[in-house]
C-alpha cells in the first residue's frame, strides 16, 4: 500500500512537473531542429535557426528595443517607486494609507485594461503610438511592483542611519544618494530586475501602443502570423533564456539581502 | 560666572494629547558631564531629541552658545548624537563612517583620514579603520559611534542611553572611558540613562525626571545625600520612607509622628503639615543606635547576600505596608522571620516636604 502511495506521489510530481516544462522544453528543442518544421522526428541538434534569427534585422532591432525599453522603462519605474516608498516610510501624509493602496492598485488591474486605457489617454493627448508610449506603459505597471518591493524592506531600524548622517551635517538630497540609496541597494536591485523581467516579455501594452518599432514580444506575434517554423522556437528560447538571466539576478538580489 | 552652553527654557512638548515634557528649564554648563536620569516616559529622550534637533518643541526656547537653535536642523547645529543603536552606516568602513562629518563640511580625503584615524585612536580603536561596521562586537560599535560624533568636534555631545544595549561588565568598563574621554576632549556631554548607577558614576551634574519634569538636579553627591523630591530619593539610590505629620515645633526642631513612632527633627517646620521622611539603606541600623532615633520593630522579610554586603527587607511590626530597605555588613548574621529593633541616626534622615 505504501509503495503504492509513492509512486503515485511521484507519478503526480513527474505530471505535474511536465504539464509545467515540457511546452519549454519542447520550444527549446525544436529550435535546434535542422530541417524546416518544428515537428517530430527532431532531426538537429543544429543552430542554423539561432543563425537566421541574428540575421534577421527586423527580430535583431526588437530585441534591442525590447531590452532599451525594459532597462529605460525599470529605472524609471524603480527611481519614482523608491522615492514614494522613501516618502510614505518618512512622512506623515494624510490619508497615508489610501494613498498607499492606490499606488499598489495597478497591480490588480489587467495589462489589457491599463493597455487600453493609455491607448485613448495618449490618443486624446496626441502622443504618438511608439516604443515611448509602450515604455511609459510598463513604468505604469511596474511602479507599484518596484514601490511595493522597496517600502517592505524600508523599515525603521534605517531611520536613525538617516538621522545621523543628517546631524552630521548631511543635506537631504545628500542622506539619499549617500546613505538610502546603498543602504537599500538590494532592495532596489530586486525591483529592478523584476521590472525588466515583466518588460522584457510584455506583449498586450507594447501591441496597442507601438507601431512600426516594435518589441520583441510583438515581433515574434508577427513571426507567428505566417505560421510554425524553427525561427520561432530560435528567438522564443532567446526571450526565455534573458527570462530565466533576470529571475537569478532577481534571486541573488534577494538571497544576498537576506544573508546580511 | 560663565554663560551657560546651553540654556533650555521653559520648554513643554505634546505629542498629540499626550504632554511629555511639561516646562522644563535646565542650563548646561561649557565642559559638564550631564546625566538626564529618569524611567521610560519621563521625557528624557524627548528633551534629548529637542536638544539634537530632531524634536521642535511645542513651547519654549532652546539655545546653545547663546543662540536661538529652537528650531535649526540637526544638520545646522553645534549637536551631535550617539545614538541608542548606533546608527552606524552598514555600507561604509569604520573610516568612512567616522569621516563622514568631515565630508559634508568639505574637508578633503586626507586631512579626514587622519582626523578619522585620529578620532579612533582616541577611543581605543584605531586598528578598525578598514572595518565594517558588522565585524565589530557591540562594544567597538559603540566607540566608533562616539569617533564618528566627536571628530567634527560639536559644542554639545548628546548621548542616548549609549551603554543600555551592552552586557553589565563592558557597560561599566565603557563607563570608565566614556568619562575619561570626555574629560581629556573637555566637549560637553549630555547623556540619558536610567541606570542610576551610571548617572552617579558619570555625572557632573545629574538631573533627574519623572513624568515631563524635573524632579531634582545637582552633582550627583548632593541628589543621593540630600535628593529634594520622595521620587528622587527612591530613584536615585533606594529609600525607606516614613510618612508622618508634624505635631509639634520650636524654632530650631519639629516633631514629627510617624506610625512607627515619632521623630525629631533638627528644622521647623509648620504644625500639622505632612512630610515623608527618606532613610538611606546604609543608614538604617538593625538594634539599638546611640544617640539615635528608635523606629520600632520590624520582621526581616529577605536577605539578599551580594558580595560586599547585605541588602535586607523588614516589614514594619507598628505599620505592615512599611518595608524597611537596609544595607548591613556582610558579615550580618540577620535571618527571614528575625524580629529586630529598627533605629537610625537623626542626622541622616532626609526631610520631604512634597
Amino acid at each position: 500500500m505504501r509503495r503504492i502511495v509513492r509512486i503515485a506521489s511521484w507519478l503526480y510530481a513527474i505530471a505535474v512537473y511536465g504539464f509545467i516544462f515540457l511546452p519549454v522544453v519542447v520550444l527549446v528543442l525544436f529550435s535546434l531542429q535542422a530541417t524546416s518544421f518544428p515537428i517530430p522526428p527532431f532531426t538537429g541538434p543544429s543552430l542554423r535557426w539561432y543563425d537566421a534569427v541574428l540575421s534577421d534585422v527586423r527580430l535583431t532591432s526588437a530585441l534591442v528595443n525590447s531590452l532599451l525599453v525594459a532597462s529605460i522603462s525599470s529605472l524609471a519605474a524603480v527611481t519614482l517607486g523608491f522615492l514614494s516608498a522613501w516618502g510614505f516610510a518618512r512622512f506623515v501624509l494624510p490619508g497615508s494609507g489610501l494613498l498607499r493602496g492606490l499606488i499598489t492598485l495597478p497591480l490588480t488591474v489587467s495589462y489589457l485594461i491599463i493597455g487600453m486605457g493609455l491607448l485613448v489617454l495618449f490618443n486624446w493627448a496626441g502622443v504618438p503610438k511608439s516604443l515611448l508610449a509602450a515604455g511609459i506603459g510598463h513604468v505604469v505597471i511596474n511602479l507599484p511592483l518596484c514601490f511595493a518591493i522597496i517600502y517592505s524592506q524600508m523599515g525603521d531600524h534605517q531611520i536613525n542611519i538617516e538621522r545621523a548622517a543628517r546631524d552630521l551635517g548631511a543635506p537631504e538630497w545628500k542622506v539619499l544618494l549617500l546613505i538610502t540609496v546603498p543602504v537599500m541597494a538590494p532592495a532596489i536591485f530586486a525591483g529592478f530586475f523584476l521590472s525588466m523581467t515583466f518588460s522584457w516579455d510584455e506583449f498586450v501594452i507594447s501591441f496597442l501602443l507601438t507601431r512600426f518599432d516594435t518589441t520583441l514580444p510583438v515581433e515574434i506575434w508577427n513571426l507567428l502570423r505566417s505560421g510554425l517554423n524553427p525561427k520561432t522556437n530560435a528567438v522564443g528560447s532567446l526571450v526565455f533564456a534573458v527570462s530565466i538571466v533576470l529571475v537569478v539576478l532577481f534571486e541573488l538580489t534577494l538571497l544576498r539581502r537576506r544573508k546580511a | 560666572m560663565t554663560a551657560p552652553l546651553v540654556d533650555i527654557s521653559s520648554v513643554s512638548h505634546r505629542f498629540g494629547q499626550h504632554t511629555v515634557l511639561k516646562d522644563v528649564s535646565l542650563q548646561i554648563e561649557p565642559g559638564s558631564y550631564t546625566i538626564l536620569l529618569g524611567p521610560s516616559g519621563s521625557g528624557k529622550t524627548t528633551l534629548l531629541s529637542i536638544l539634537g534637533g530632531f524634536v521642535t518643541p511645542s513651547d519654549g526656547k532652546v539655545f546653545i552658545r547663546g543662540e536661538d537653535c529652537t528650531s535649526v536642523p540637526p544638520a545646522k547645529r553645534p549637536t551631535t548624537t550617539v545614538f541608542q543603536d548606533y546608527a552606524l552606516f552598514p555600507h561604509m568602513s569604520v573610516g568612512s563612517n567616522v569621516g563622514f562629518g568631515l565630508r559634508m563640511q568639505g574637508v578633503d580625503g586626507a586631512t579626514r583620514a587622519a582626523k578619522a584615524r585620529e578620532a579612533l585612536a582616541l577611543v581605543g580603536l584605531a586598528s578598525a579603520f578598514d572595518k565594517k561596521p558588522h565585524q565589530l562586537s557591540g562594544g567597538q560599535r559603540q566607540r566608533v559611534a562616539l569617533a564618528r560624533a566627536l571628530v567634527i568636534e560639536p559644542a554639545v555631545l548628546l548621548l542616548d542611553e549609549p551603554l543600555g544595549a551592552l552586557d553589565l561588565k563592558l557597560r561599566r568598563q565603557m563607563q570608565d572611558e566614556l568619562k575619561a574621554i570626555q574629560k581629556r576632549v573637555g566637549t560637553a556631554f549630555i547623556h540619558v540613562t536610567h541606570d542610576q548607577e551610571e548617572a552617579m558614576a558619570l555625572a557632573d551634574h545629574c538631573v533627574v525626571m519623572n513624568d515631563g519634569r524635573i524632579e531634582d538636579e545637582g552633582p550627583p553627591e548632593r541628589v543621593y545625600a540630600r535628593p529634594a523630591t520622595r521620587f528622587s530619593a527612591t530613584f536615585m539610590g533606594e529609600s525607606t520612607i516614613l510618612a508622618g505629620t508634624v505635631t509639634a515645633a520650636t524654632e530650631r526642631t519639629s516633631t514629627v509622628a510617624t506610625p512607627v513612632g515619632s521623630v525629631s527633627l533638627p528644622s521647623a517646620l509648620p504644625v500639622g503639615s505632612a512630610v515623608a521622611l527618606a532613610i538611606r539603606p546604609e543608614h538604617l541600623v538593625f538594634g539599638e543606635a546611640r544617640g539615635g532615633v528608635r523606629l520600632g520593630t520590624a520582621e526581616v522579610s529577605d536577605v539578599v547576600f551580594q558580595g560586599s554586603f547585605k541588602r535586607v527587607l523588614a516589614v514594619s511590626t507598628e505599620d505592615p505596608s512599611i518595608q524597611f530597605i537596609a544595607k548591613l555588613p556582610a558579615t550580618a548574621t540577620v535571618q527571614p522571620g528575625d524580629t529586630v529593633a529598627i533605629s537610625c541616626d537623626t542626622d541622616q534622615i532626609i526631610l520631604l516636604t512634597d
